[in-house]
C-alpha cells in the first residue's frame, strides 16, 4: 500500500539480476536493497512499508514500557511518613513528581528515620503509553462529552470532514478551470497569476477575523479559510501541470485539424489529467493543515474542538487518540484516491478494468444489442493475450512492450 | 582513388528511359505545394540570423520529394514553416494555389517524436483527426479500422501507445496522418529515433503505403540511402544560410528496393549527395555556392 511505484515493477524485478554487468559479483537478495536508483523486491517493498510505522510505534513503546528510558517522573505510590517535615514535604500519593524531588524527599525521610516514599518511575502525563492511547481510541467515540452540549468524537470528525470537502470542493470548482485557463493561455495567466501570487503569500489564518465577521459563526468561515488556503496554490499548481503538457502532442493535434477549443477539451485537459488528479492529492492533504486553523476561529468546531478541550481536561490519551484519527483519516483518503487512480487512467497504469465494467453495463443496457463487437473495449483482454504476435514486415526487435 | 571512382559509375543526371517516363509522368501531374522564396529570419543577440534563404521548388500530386541536408541547414524549420506550425518571415508557401497559414488538416504531419495520445487507444488515435472534423464516430471508426489495415495495424486497434514499439506507434503516426486525407503527409525525420533495422522496414512499409495510397509526401531526412531509397526528386539544402544547393530527380527506377543500395545509379546519385553536403561540411570555400543550383 505505500508503495506505489511503475506497474511494470514485477518484470524489472525478474530482469534486475541479468542487467546486473557481465563479470560483477553475484546480486545477492541484500545488494539488491541498496540498489541505486532501482525497484525494491516486492517483498521487501512490503516489509519496509510495514516497517515505517513499526518502527516509530517501537520506539513509543521503548520510551512507555522500558523504565530506564527516559521516564523523568516518579508516580508516588505510597507517601511515606507524611508527618515528617520539610522542604518536599508537599510530596502526595498518586502524584507525579519529577526524580530529583522524589529522591531528595527521601533522603529527608531517611534523615528522620521515617518511613520512605514508594514509587514507580513514569512518562510526563503528555505521554501517554500505546495501550492507554489504544483504550482511548475506543472510549473517546464511548464516552459522552464531559460538558452538555459538547460534540462526541465522532461528530466533531463529521464535522471536521466536511469543512474539509466543501473548501476543498469550492476550492477546485474554481481552481482547476482557472489554473488550466492560465496553463492554456498566457493571457489568463498575465491577468491572474500575479495577483494570485501576491496572496499565495498571506497567511490564511490572517484572513480569519474577516471571515468570521463576514459570515458569522458556523462552518461557512472554516470553510472560507480552506477555500483561501488550498485556491491559490491550487490555481498555480494547476497551471504549472497544465503547461508542463508535451508541446510536441499539441502540435500533433494542430496538424490533424483541431481549433483551439478542440485543443483545450481533446488535448491539454486529457493529457494533463492524470498529473492534475496527483495534484488534488497532494492539495487534499494541505487542506487538512488548515483545518486546525479554521476550526480554532470563531466558534471551535470539529475535531480541533475536541482536541482542545481534551488538552484542557488533560486527558493526552484522547488527544492522541484524535492527532491519530486524523492521520489515519488522511493516510486512508489518500490511498483510497491512488487506488481510484489506478482505474482512472488505464493509459498509465494498464488497468483497464473499470472501462471494461463501463463497456459491459453499455452492452447490458443497450437491450436491441447495437453496440458492434469491434468497437467493444471487451475485446481488450483477447487482444492482450495475442498480443506478443508482431504483424506484416516487422523486424524481430518490433515486438510489443506489454505492460 | 575511392571505390565509387573506381566503379565507374553512371552520371547521376543520367536518366534511363524507365525513370525519364516517370519524370514526365510527374510533369504532367498538377502542382500540390508551391513554396516561393521562402525565408525564415532569427533575432539573435548577435543580430539577425538568416535560417532559410529564399527555398523555392513545387511538389507535384503523388511525388515523394525528400530534403536533405547538414545539421543546422534549417530543414525542420523548412518543414515546420509547412505545417504552419511556425512563420515565415518572407515569401510564400501555397498548397492547390492557396496561401497557408495556421496548422490544417490538409498538411498531416509525422513528427521524430512519438507524438501519439496516451489516452487514446490505437484507433482513437486514428479516429482523432476524423472527430475533430465532425465526422460521425461509427464512420470514423469504420475509416480508421481501414486505415490501421493499410499499416498492418488492426490486431492492435484497443493498445494503448504505452503497449507498442516504436515502429508501431510511427505506424500508427502514419495511419493518423493519412486518415484526414491530407493534400500532403509531412514527415519530419520519422524513423530517426529507429533502431537501424526497423528503420529499412519501415522504409520498406512507407514505399508501399505510398504506392497503394494516393498521398503526396515530403520528407526530411539526413539519411541520404534513405533519400534516394524513397524520393523521387532530393532537395538538398545546404547550411548558413539554409538555401538550396541542388534539386536531384533521383535516376533510379521504380518500384524501389534493397538491392538497389549497390546500383550504379543509386551509387553516384549518393556520391554526388556525399559531394553537396560533406564538401561543404569541411571545406567551406567562398565560391562553393557555384555548385550547379538548379532552381525549380
Amino acid at each position: 500500500m505505500t508503495h506505489d511505484g511503475p506497474q511494470r515493477e514485477p518484470v524489472a524485478e525478474t530482469s534486475a539480476g541479468a542487467r546486473a554487468p557481465a563479470g560483477a559479483k553475484p546480486t545477492g537478495p541484500r545488494r539488491r536493497l541498496l540498489a541505486v536508483r532501482a525497484p525494491l523486491p516486492p517483498r521487501a517493498s512490503l516489509v519496509a512499508g510495514v516497517l515505517a510505522f513499526v518502527l516509530p510505534f517501537a520506539a513509543w513503546c521503548i520510551v512507555s514500557y522500558v523504565p530506564f528510558v527516559w521516564h523523568p517522573l516518579v508516580h508516588v505510590r505510597d507517601a511515606g511518613d507524611v508527618n515528617v517535615p520539610g522542604e518536599y514535604s508537599y510530596v502526595a500519593v498518586d502524584q507525579l513528581v519529577e526524580l530529583e524531588v522524589f529522591e531528595k524527599r527521601n533522603l529527608e525521610l531517611a534523615k528522620a528515620h521515617a518511613k520512605p516514599l514508594a514509587g514507580e518511575r513514569a512518562n510526563p502525563v503528555f505521554l501517554p503509553a500505546p495501550h492507554e492511547v489504544a483504550r482511548a481510541f475506543y472510549t473517546a467515540f464511548t464516552t459522552p462529552p464531559l460538558r452538555k452540549g459538547d460534540f462526541w468524537l465522532h461528530e466533531s470528525l463529521l464535522q471536521s470532514c466536511q469543512v474539509i470537502f466543501w473548501g476543498f470542493v469550492y476550492s477546485a470548482l474554481l481552481g482547476l478551470p482557472l489554473g488550466i485557463l492560465c496553463g492554456t493561455f498566457s493571457l489568463f495567466s498575465r491577468l491572474s497569476e500575479p495577483f494570485v501570487d501576491f496572496v499565495r503569500y498571506m497567511p490564511a489564518p490572517v484572513f480569519g477575523a474577516l471571515a468570521v465577521a463576514v459570515l458569522g459563526l458556523g462552518n461557512e468561515p472554516k470553510i472560507t479559510i480552506i477555500f483561501i488556503g488550498t485556491f491559490f496554490q491550487m490555481v498555480l499548481i494547476v497551471a504549472n501541470t497544465t503547461r508542463s503538457v508535451d508541446g510536441a502532442l499539441l502540435q500533433a493535434a494542430q496538424t490533424l485539424g483541431a481549433n483551439r477549443f478542440q485543443l483545450m477539451k481533446s488535448v491539454v485537459i486529457p493529457a494533463a489529467l492524470p498529473s492534475l488528479y496527483r495534484d488534488m492529492r497532494i492539495l487534499l492533504g494541505w487542506a487538512w493543515t488548515y483545518l486546525v486553523v479554521a476550526e480554532l476561529i470563531g466558534e471551535k468546531s470539529g475535531i480541533s474542538a475536541f482536541l482542545y478541550q481534551e488538552q484542557r481536561y488533560r486527558h493526552f490519551d484522547n488527544v492522541y487518540a484524535g492527532i491519530v484519527m486524523i492521520g489515519i483519516i488522511g493516510l486512508v483518503t489518500d490511498q483510497a484516491l491512488n487506488f481510484v487512480g489506478r482505474f482512472l487512467f488505464p493509459w498509465e497504469t494498464g488497468n483497464n478494468s473499470l472501462f471494461r465494467l463501463f463497456g459491459q453495463l453499455k452492452l447490458a443496457l443497450s437491450s436491441r444489442g447495437a453496440a458492434t463487437p469491434e468497437a467493444d473495449p471487451i475485446n481488450d483482454s483477447q487482444v492482450l493475450e495475442r498480443m506478443p504476435i508482431a504483424p506484416m514486415t516487422d523486424a524481430p526487435e518490433e515486438e510489443a512492450h506489454v505492460s | 582513388m575511392s571505390v565509387e571512382d573506381r566503379l565507374e559509375l553512371p552520371s547521376y543526371l543520367h536518366h534511363s528511359e524507365e525513370v525519364s517516363a516517370r519524370f514526365a509522368e510527374i510533369r504532367k501531374q498538377p502542382v500540390v505545394m508551391r513554396l516561393s522564396a521562402v525565408s525564415r529570419q532569427f533575432e539573435s543577440a548577435q543580430g539577425p540570423v538568416l535560417a532559410l534563404s529564399k527555398i523555392s521548388f513545387d511538389v507535384r500530386k503523388r511525388e515523394f520529394i525528400s530534403v536533405i541536408g547538414p545539421s543546422g541547414c534549417g530543414k525542420s524549420t523548412l518543414i515546420r514553416i509547412v505545417a504552419g506550425l511556425e512563420t515565415c518571415t518572407g515569401g510564400s508557401i501555397t498548397i492547390d494555389g492557396k496561401e497557408v497559414g495556421e496548422p490544417a488538416a490538409d498538411r498531416g504531419m509525422v513528427f521524430q517524436g512519438y507524438t501519439l495520445f496516451p489516452w487514446l487507444n490505437v484507433k482513437q488515435n486514428v479516429m482523432f483527426g476524423l472527430k475533430m472534423k465532425g465526422m460521425p464516430k461509427p464512420k470514423a471508426e469504420r475509416m480508421a479500422m481501414d486505415w490501421l489495415d493499410v499499416v498492418g495495424l488492426t490486431s492492435f486497434a484497443n493498445h494503448y501507445p504505452a503497449q507498442l514499439s516504436g515502429g508501431m506507434k510511427q505506424r500508427v503516426a502514419i495511419a493518423r496522418a493519412l486518415a484526414n486525407e491530407p493534400r500532403i503527409l509531412l514527415m519530419d525525420e520519422p524513423f530517426g529515433a529507429l533502431d537501424a533495422q526497423t528503420r529499412g522496414s519501415m522504409q520498406a512499409h512507407l514505399l508501399k503505403i505510398w504506392e497503394t495510397v494516393d498521398v503526396t509526401i515530403l520528407f526530411i531526412t539526413h539519411d541520404l540511402d534513405e533519400a534516394i531509397y524513397l524520393s523521387d526528386r532530393i532537395v538538398v539544402l545546404g547550411a548558413h544560410p539554409g538555401r538550396i544547393l541542388e534539386i536531384i530527380d533521383v535516376p533510379v527506377v521504380r518500384p524501389r528496393h534493397t538491392d538497389q543500395f549497390l546500383s550504379g545509379h543509386f551509387l553516384a546519385t549518393k556520391k554526388r549527395l556525399e559531394q553537396l553536403i560533406h564538401h561543404r561540411e569541411t571545406s567551406p570555400k567562398p565560391d562553393a555556392g557555384k555548385l550547379g543550383v538548379v532552381a525549380a
